[in-house]
């Protein structure tokens, strides 16, 4: 249990997906001008991480892992080097089944989630956590954490970097400085805070 | 400007390599790829590695969807683009794991991650599907080369501030340390590369401007 919970920390805020692993940039700069709509991403994101990093988890273990195939009889099988394309295939399909299932029992969150998911697909923290998922060797709790964490985590920094630039609006920037430059400055000083959970062990 | 030059300079060729480099930078100019673009920058083998390979897969990825496109049916494009980019970052990445297995092992994920790359997926879809195989495989290569200046500039500062070194060799002298010169601890974190590139592209628009 405290294990879990230390991966949950780590993963909202020392290990921040996006600050300390630089995964899902693009969408990050793309999005974060408007606070409602990094809302809607945030928890589109945190959706899809859920559902796909237990998934992979699944695929890795029970097919793909070195002697994952012995309940086939064939021990002798590694197909790990196959995991990139067989993961983000996973991930494709379940982001249009996810689509497909909120469209059917769910208009209201289809109407708030529904232009993001297609986003989602290239969004690099989803392969992304898949990957550290499998490097880190966790085990099926874990990863669901993990899942979970890295989501929250995710959100949690383009909500804050949408509430920064409202803030900015007024400020007077120097011209070259403008637009992505000061983007990229100001996600350095937030990943220093972040990093500053470094000291809580729990 | 000699005639020699000013033919060269002209050619369509130079113009795409010298846009994809400076003009139309994918990182600096299109902000795209910026996913992979840090994590890999605390070393320079580390970071020319990387372009290397990212300059592999979009460029044949380009070759490839531009020799396919009046085969590949509009709407299931994307997970055609999606296949053969994967299958090429499956072989980069074996490749990289046989030959050069250190590097490989520092990279961790992000060789794989080159799939989700937005450059090789917005290069595909801009370019690629429109234009022949030859100029499309010439783009790849262009905008692999631009991707990767910028990368390895990134890595230069990071790994001179942050360890005094320049591609694992010791640069700063063992006088400076002991005269009281520190390295930089932040360059080797996180918010250091956002820093570092934050500050790139000031430099990169101010010097642009007229």
């Amino acid at each position: 249990m405290e294990n879990l919970l230390s991966i949950f920390v780590n993963s909202v805020f020392v290990g921040n997906i996006l600050l300390a692993y630089f995964l899902g940039m693009c969408s990050f700069l793309a999005v974060s001008k408007n606070i409602t709509t990094s809302l809607g991403l945030g928890v589109a994101v945190i959706f899809v991480l859920t559902i796909t990093t237990p998934v992979n988890w699944m695929i890795y273990s029970f097919m793909l892992a070195p002697g994952a195939l012995a309940w086939a009889g064939l021990a002798e099988v590694d197909l790990s080097f196959l995991k990139l394309i067989l993961f983000i295939a996973v991930i494709a399909g379940i982001v249009q089944l996810v689509e497909m299932v909120i469209d059917r029992y769910s208009q209201a969150l289809y109407n708030a989630l529904g232009v993001f998911l297609p986003l989602i697909t290239v969004n690099c923290a989803i392969l992304g956590a898949s990957l550290f998922m499998v490097e880190r060797n966790y085990t099926f709790g874990e990863t669901v954490v993990y899942g979970i964490g890295s989501g929250v985590g995710w959100a949690l920094a383009i909500i804050s970097m949408a509430t920064i630039k409202w803030k900015l609006r007024y400020a007077d920037v120097p011209e070259g400085l403008q637009g992505f430059g000061l983007n990229m400055i100001i996600t350095g000083l937030m990943a220093m805070a972040f990093m500053l959970f470094s000291g809580i062990t729990l | 400007m000699t005639t020699a030059t000013a033919k060269l300079t002209s050619t369509q060729g130079y113009r795409m390599v010298a846009d994809a480099l400076w003009k139309t930078n994918p990182i600096s100019k299109q902000v795209l790829g910026i996913c992979s673009a840090l994590a890999v920058t605390v070393q320079m083998n580390t970071a020319i590695v990387m372009a290397l390979a990212l300059t592999f897969v979009v460029a044949f990825s380009n070759l490839i969807i531009s020799m396919m496109r009046n085969a590949i049916p509009r709407n299931i494009r994307i997970i055609v683009e999606v296949a053969v980019i994967a299958t090429l970052v499956i072989i980069a990445d074996e490749v990289l794991k046989a030959f050069l297995f250190n590097i490989s092992k520092q990279l961790s994920v992000f060789v794989g991650l080159i799939i989700t790359n937005c450059i090789v997926m917005g290069r595909a879809e801009t370019y690629a599907m429109a234009n022949p195989p030859g100029r499309s495989f010439l783009d790849g290569v262009a905008n692999g080369l631009g991707y990767g200046s910028i990368l390895i500039g990134v890595a230069f500062f990071r790994e001179l501030l942050g360890s005094g070194k320049i591609l694992g060799f010791q640069v700063v002298p063992q006088l400076a340390y002991d005269l009281g010169y520190t390295d930089m601890g932040l360059m080797l974190l996180a918010p250091g590369a956002f820093i570092v590139i934050g500050l790139f592209v000031w430099l990169e628009h101010s010097l642009l401007k007229d």
